[in-house]
């Protein structure tokens, strides 16, 4: 009994610090940021973690849109009520599946990378031979690495609703013969701008912030071994995966539920 | 602090969690020199080159580089001072995102707001001097064990140093990359008169480039002198590692219990 309580304690005194550490590392990174070289290190990275994601991000937003189309058509038409399926796929995508299947998709692809390339510099020195040449390791590859997520994934999550939509229009408007007029009124009179599009956005933004942070963090704190690079990486997706849906709940009470 | 010090440790103490590396240790590197840090692997001879670039704190002593002791400085200051030491990692530590050129100019870029031509004009010197000017082009994954190794060189004295520090730079290295990784050495120590702090345990490299020899074991100087006096050095821990004997002071088994008992479990 008093074996686990130590065990316990020891364990969350590890974690404790972790989130210290990593809340350090956030705010030295962020620090003095941007400068006048700094710009064309965060373009690169924009370039590595937004522009190489976008096949797949712009491959699971049409197959997405269009299986939520045949869904909604399948259960509307029921009722006669088939135009709605342009209003029912912009609420969700806008609202809850665009923020969070992106974010989710972009821990898979770009967080891992991130974790896994930071670790690799980490092990093969590159990181400390930065701090011996004078430059701090934190401004010149964490910092660059964290605006880039924070800019691109919210990008990214607009690319994936357009994307999205257009699926549902091939299939529900194209394919299964929704009246596009029907479809495409509906959709512009529910909308809001801050309502949906707006706090969608914010969600996304939220996102970013967590997915990178989560994910230089961990590269910046592996283990330089094999075994610690591979453990990290996977820590990434794992942690970024469950804080992702988590907060997006939260979010979504917040920004969304009423209750009387 | 004697002017022909450039670094000076007293009495340093440094432990890794439970475990002691050094315990009280303190030496000497003398400018313009070639001084070799040597001991058995696992006595912290690498530790010791972060504690004096700074990486790692000391837990007592001090450690005085160029008469300012460096555990006792801000991030800023220590920034300021690393840009005077050049250091060769173990695995050369080239940055893969970048080509042999721009590995080279990195210091050059981040330190100083020198015109591109003349940046191109330093670094192509600079890779000269090593002898891979024609290599400016490759990718760090593209070159030999060897090669990298003289790239990192190149890029450690970028800045023209006045301190290099080189971690176990002939490890892995066949005898051709051995015999320019010495000449090398030597040559910039003397060309550019900077001082050489150099890592090892490969005994005969060593001893044929050094004007100064420390042997670290138990945490802290077991033996110091020319490469000549140490050959004869009356301590005989000193003798087995400069003689490479396999069994001495330092004991050729792991503690462990009696073999026969072991063996037949009585």
């Amino acid at each position: 009994m008093l074996k686990l309580t130590r065990q316990l304690g020891r364990w969350a005194l590890d974690r404790i610090q972790s989130i210290g550490r990593a809340t350090t590392m956030f705010a030295i990174a962020l620090w003095g940021l941007p400068g006048r070289g700094d710009v064309a290190l965060v373009v690169r990275q924009i370039y590595n973690l937004g522009i190489l994601s976008l096949v797949i991000i712009i491959l699971s937003a049409f197959s997405i849109g269009s299986v939520l189309a045949l869904q909604f058509y399948t259960q509307l038409a029921r009722f006669g009520a088939q135009e709605a399926v342009g209003v029912g796929l912009a609420l969700v995508l806008l609202r809850e599946l665009g923020p969070v299947v992106t974010a989710l998709l972009f821990a898979g692809r770009a967080g891992s990378a991130i974790t896994a390339e930071i670790g690799l510099m980490k092990s093969t020195e590159q990181l400390s031979s930065m701090e011996m040449m004078g430059v701090d390791p934190l401004r010149r590859v964490v910092a660059p690495r964290l605006w880039a997520g924070v800019i691109s994934l919210p990008m990214l999550t607009a690319i994936f609703n357009v994307v999205a939509i257009y699926g549902g229009v091939v299939v529900g408007v194209e394919w299964l013969g929704v009246d596009p007029g029907g479809f495409w009124s509906g959709m512009t009179e529910v909308v809001e701008l801050w309502e949906d599009i707006g706090k969608g956005m914010l969600k996304s933004v939220v996102f970013a912030v967590l997915v990178t942070w989560i994910a230089v963090f961990q590269g910046y704190d592996s283990l330089p071994t094999a075994e610690g690079i591979g453990l990290a990486t996977t820590r990434t997706v794992v942690y970024s995966s469950v804080m992702i849906l988590a907060v997006d709940f939260l979010l979504t009470l917040t920004m969304y539920a009423q209750f009387q | 602090m004697t002017a022909s010090n450039l670094i000076e440790i007293r009495n340093l103490s440094f432990a890794r969690g439970e475990r002691a590396i050094f315990n009280g240790l303190s030496m000497n590197v003398k400018r313009g020199k070639i001084t070799a840090i040597m001991g058995p692997s696992g006595t912290g001879k690498t530790t010791l080159l972060r504690i004096i670039g700074g990486q790692l704190k000391p837990d007592r002593g001090e450690v005085l580089v160029g008469g300012r002791d460096v555990a006792r400085m801000s991030r800023r200051q220590l920034f300021e001072v690393r840009r005077e030491i050049g250091m060769l990692f173990q695995s050369s530590a080239l940055f893969t995102d970048l080509s042999v050129f721009e590995n080279v100019a990195f210091p050059m870029r981040v330190h100083t707001a020198l015109p591109e031509d003349s940046i191109r004009d330093l670094v192509l010197m600079k890779l000269n001097a090593v002898g891979l000017r024609g290599a400016r082009d490759l990718r760090p994954s593209q070159l030999s064990g060897g090669m990298s190794r003289r790239v990192a060189l190149a890029r450690a004295i970028a800045l023209d140093p006045q301190l290099v520090m080189y971690d176990e730079p002939f490890t892995g290295q066949d005898p051709i990359a051995m015999g320019v990784l010495l000449t090398l050495i030597r040559g910039l120590n003397e060309a550019l008169d900077i001082t050489s702090l150099l890592v090892s345990h490969d005994i005969h490299e060593t001893v044929s480039i050094a004007d100064q020899i420390f042997i670290i074991a138990d945490g802290t100087v077991v033996g110091e002198g020319t490469p000549a006096e140490l050959k004869d050095h009356t301590s005989s821990k000193v003798r087995q590692f400069m003689h490479g004997s396999p069994d001495g002071p330092v004991p050729f088994h792991y503690p462990a219990d009696d073999f026969v008992f072991d063996v037949l479990g009585q």
